[in-house]
């Protein structure tokens, strides 16, 4: 018996032990539910500078306000007659060209938190600024519209320990480093037992969570994709791996840190978006070899943007509303929110936000997968159309 | 007593037995062994068998009253340099600070912040009353203050010191101390509330989590407490609390229907005077040592008798500890351990001697508790939320890195990735306190700490930090070694299956997850019991 199947034929057993009042809790998902749908989050950990993401070139504002690290307008990859790419997200041309990207312009929430911590937490658990909330989004999500039983779990972070949009109740998270890292860990897992209370019946879950996750993930797919090299290039290499098992897994996130760039920003920021847009077009090229890429979503998000006006050190301080990217077999390309409004800044040199991240949450959840949004997202955001039908 | 029961139907008989006889108050009849060895893992950290069988032959009175009588009021272990130092703190100036000089303090404070963990952690393992420290952690996560926000680590080693000075003291006193303690002004942006611009912050926590419980209070008395605070703030160079008379608001405020010219002092003593005050922390101490579900009529008998004491903390868990539902058999193993308690405990319970602590803060972070740094003011939820696949993992990669055989101990075999945990592998959340990159649970400093302090990109530091504090853990973990054989011989029996059997019963609040196998050598013996989730419980 090989490795695979002990840990297959035990599985079984770790769930007869572990379930019953824990799998009750879950709803069955609605019918409509399409969790084949994948989804690939990709978080900029720091709060990637919108502003010279997507260049608004054309106002002059905006070189009033960097005197030092605005992108030249002749240095953008233009995508229309306004506003254009940093360059060194030159990579993503192909994807705009062939209507698969979309930029969304001023994603960002009402009341802004300007701390990292903060705002991540809002971002993750998609409450309102002065709401605080335990369970990340897709938990709740997941809570009452779970993915299918046999995927090898509900969602995969990679190379972070903490589970952001999936923390907290009974969602079926797996963290790791890489998946053959994962798979020698995951030896330690027991696969049975028999729960005495409430707290040994969840760490059974959890023992079980393991076990399936690593019996679904042992897969060695030999993707013909070069990766490309460093930290991120091995994070979407290894979310290239868990999205080619078989059994399947609903969400995919993915981290780039460094963006809290408040000293020297235009030399680290051009390394961090090489690094996103090469990593990109290669999650592509992955995908299409194996033919997911008409059914993925892939999506950035961050804590913040940064403040428009540079400040003394070649860098930006903490911001509000920022620039984010979708792409996929499914998108359809465009710009969706608005341009920043430069001349309109609030007290503290920020911008308002043009599209609340909840809506694109709403977006996800009720277009993409196709599940309610409003209970998940406390309230009624009204999905961005971003995706085509 | 008898003996921990082997398997699940001994554990349900066992039970079906007691739960068919009339809760037995015994304040009389000795603890024994396994009471004992209870008492000692809620209120402390692993206990040894010599330790568990000096408590066994007294009474629940004579046990708790000992307990509560060895407590201490100062750490034993003499805290980092750094942390006492009374040159003037002096933080960067928001207006004048160069960028380097920015980047130094950072660095130094990140610096003094992991010697202010390994300080704590220190303490924890050398404490004659490990009591004392679940206490002061216990009030570090009730009136919660997080180092990425309040930089400056003297002021988290004092807040610390302040915690433990009234860990077992009054309530009362302690919810004034802390509500002028410089990390808290800081944490709880006390230091921006002025009069005509006052800020809620502390005001609101202070109803919400210190005090009375969501749902007990009124928006109009979080804003009418806030104006009454106002003026209470820090000296800069001494970072000590200082009333600035001119910052104060000295006009009448109404909280609670009460009306007057209230400082902060008599807004506390108003929250001090309501009933849900005592309600609200009894319920914790409940959570804390007995279970996850309170018994309402027992918290309300606790916290009445906590208010009639004046706030005495000592009186309180005196009741939580004497309760017949702490003992009871159904409440055996219903707890998750923290990490800290985790990592600390098998240390103690092991006899294992560390040269520096500084690798099980490090590896207690990575388990999900990162020391000084809770992930926000309402602390760490603890319970459940402490297990899910990645914490569960680097729990047991820890246990297992100890209980490896001898011939794996080779440094060689310490420095492959292999013998990395699972902590080690993703990002280390102890990293960048004050600056750089933010990573796993880490707070950044806020918005106003921030512009004192613009950190740099430190992209390359953060790498570097990492991969230094990897390696730190990995030689911490390295040279902790575990001799079994000789740990198995102390407890008593005549046979290896006979010591087997007791040491399970000191490991494991609960029957296993599997039934052991007894009839292996001593590593695996022990391994099987460390690696079993009853091991996460208490």
């Amino acid at each position: 018996m090989d490795r695979r199947a002990f840990l297959k034929s035990s599985l079984s057993a770790a769930a007869l032990g572990a379930a019953g009042p824990v799998s009750l809790a879950f709803a069955a998902a609605p019918p409509g539910a399409n969790y084949r749908n994948l989804l690939v989050l990709i978080e900029l950990k720091g709060g990637n500078d919108g502003l010279n993401t997507v260049v608004p070139f054309a106002d002059a504002t905006y070189y009033a306000l960097r005197p030092g690290i605005a992108i030249a307008r002749d240095a953008v990859v233009g995508i229309s007659d306004s506003v254009g790419l940093h360059p060194a997200l030159a990579p993503l041309a192909p994807f705009w060209k062939d209507r698969e990207l979309a930029i969304l312009q001023g994603v960002g929430y009402p009341a802004p938190n300007l701390s990292h911590f903060r705002s991540i937490e809002i971002w993750d658990t998609a409450s309102a600024s002065e709401i605080y909330l335990e369970d990340g989004w897709l938990t709740r999500a997941f809570a009452a519209a779970p993915p299918p039983r046999g995927f090898a779990a509900d969602g995969v972070i990679i190379g972070s320990s903490d589970l952001g949009p999936l923390a907290g109740g009974g969602t079926r998270a797996v963290a790791l480093a890489s998946t053959e890292q994962f798979l020698r860990q995951a030896r330690l897992a027991t696969p049975s037992g028999v729960a005495q209370n409430k707290a040994f019946q969840h760490i059974l879950k959890v023992e079980a969570d393991i076990l399936q996750a690593a019996a679904g993930l042992d897969a060695r797919h030999a993707f013909r994709t070069e990766f490309p090299p460093g930290a991120f290039g091995g994070a979407i290499r290894t979310a290239c791996q868990v999205i080619a098992n078989p059994a399947g897994v609903a969400v995919v996130r993915v981290s780039l840190s460094g963006f809290d760039t408040h000293v020297g920003q235009p030399a680290t920021q051009a390394r961090l978006l090489g690094e996103l847009a090469q990593g990109l077009a290669a999650l592509k090229s992955a995908l299409d070899e194996i033919g997911r890429w008409n059914d993925t979503l892939i999506l950035t998000y961050a804590e913040f943007g940064r403040r428009p006006r540079e400040n003394l050190s070649k860098g930006t301080d903490h911001g509000t509303a920022s620039a984010h990217l979708a792409l996929g077999g499914r998108v359809a390309g465009g710009f969706y929110g608005e341009q920043p409004a430069l001349d309109r800044l609030s007290g503290d040199g920020n911008t308002g936000h043009a599209l609340d991240f909840r809506s694109v949450y709403a977006t996800v959840l009720e277009k993409w997968w196709g599940i309610p949004a409003q209970a998940t997202l406390g309230g009624r955001f009204t999905p961005v159309p971003f995706l085509r039908a | 007593m008898d003996p921990v029961p082997r398997n699940a139907v001994a554990v349900l008989a066992a039970a079906l037995v007691l739960a068919a006889m009339p809760a037995a108050a015994a304040p009389n009849a000795v603890l024994g062994y396994d009471d004992a060895r209870h008492l000692l893992v809620r209120t402390g950290f692993g206990p040894t068998d010599a330790e568990v069988r000096a408590y066994a032959p007294l009474t629940r009175e004579a046990a708790v009253d000992r307990l509560l009588r060895e407590v201490r009021t100062v750490a034993l272990t003499a805290p980092p340099a750094t942390a006492t130092d009374t040159a003037p703190l002096r933080p960067p100036r928001p207006d004048t600070a160069t960028q380097a000089e920015r980047m130094a303090f950072v660095r130094q404070q990140t610096r003094e912040g992991l010697e202010l963990r390994a300080w704590w952690v220190q303490e924890m393992l050398a404490t004659p009353s490990p009591l004392t420290e679940r206490m002061t952690l216990f009030w570090h996560n009730h009136f919660v203050s997080g180092q990425p926000k309040v930089r400056i680590s003297r002021l988290m080693y004092r807040q610390n010191v302040t915690l433990r000075a009234y860990a077992l003291g009054n309530f009362a006193t302690l919810l004034h101390a802390i509500a002028k303690d410089p990390a808290m002004l800081v944490y709880l942006d006390g230091v921006q509330n002025r009069k005509g611009a006052p800020n809620e912050n502390f005001a609101r926590e202070a109803m919400e989590l210190f005090t009375l419980g969501e749902g007990h209070y009124s928006e109009q008395d979080v804003k009418e407490a806030a104006r009454a605070f106002t003026g209470w703030s820090l000296e800069r160079d001494a970072g000590r609390f200082v009333v600035r008379p001119f910052l104060h608001d000295d006009g009448v405020k109404t909280v609670f229907g009460k009306s007057g010219r209230y400082d902060g002092d008599a807004v506390l003593d108003l929250l001090l005077a309501r009933p849900e005050t005592a309600l609200h922390v009894t319920e914790k101490l409940w959570r804390e040592f007995i279970s996850p579900d309170p018994d309402p009529s027992e918290v309300r008998r606790i916290a009445t008798r906590f208010r009639a004491s004046n706030y005495e903390i000592a009186a309180a868990l005196r009741e939580i500890l004497l309760a017949d539902a702490f003992y009871t058999s159904t409440n055996r193993g219903v707890l998750v351990k923290s990490p800290v308690e985790f990592v600390v405990g098998t240390l103690r319970v092991f006899g294992l001697r560390v040269e520096h602590a500084l690798p099980f803060a490090i590896a207690a972070a990575g388990m999900g508790q990162n020391l000084l740094s809770p992930p926000n003011v309402k602390g760490w939820p603890g319970g459940e939320a402490w297990i899910n696949t990645t914490t569960l993992l680097a729990r047991k990669q820890f246990v297992e890195r100890l209980t490896r055989a001898d011939e794996m101990m080779s440094p060689v075999a310490m420095m492959t990735p292999v013998a990395m945990t699972a902590a080690a592998a993703t990002t280390l959340p102890v990293a960048a306190d004050t600056g750089g990159a933010r990573v796993g649970a880490q707070a950044m400093p806020d918005r106003a700490s921030n512009r004192a302090a613009a950190p740099g990109n430190g992209v390359d530091d953060e790498k570097a930090r990492q991969q230094r504090l990897r390696r730190e853990m990995e030689r911490g973990l390295a040279s902790v070694h575990l001799d079994s054989a000789r740990w198995l011989a102390q407890f008593p029996g005549t046979t290896p299956g006979e010591r087997a059997r007791e040491a399970q019963r000191l490991l494991l609040a609960t029957a296993p997850q599997q039934t052991a196998d007894l009839d292996v050598d001593s590593l695996a013996l022990v391994r099987g019991f460390v690696l079993d989730a009853a091991y996460q419980l208490k």
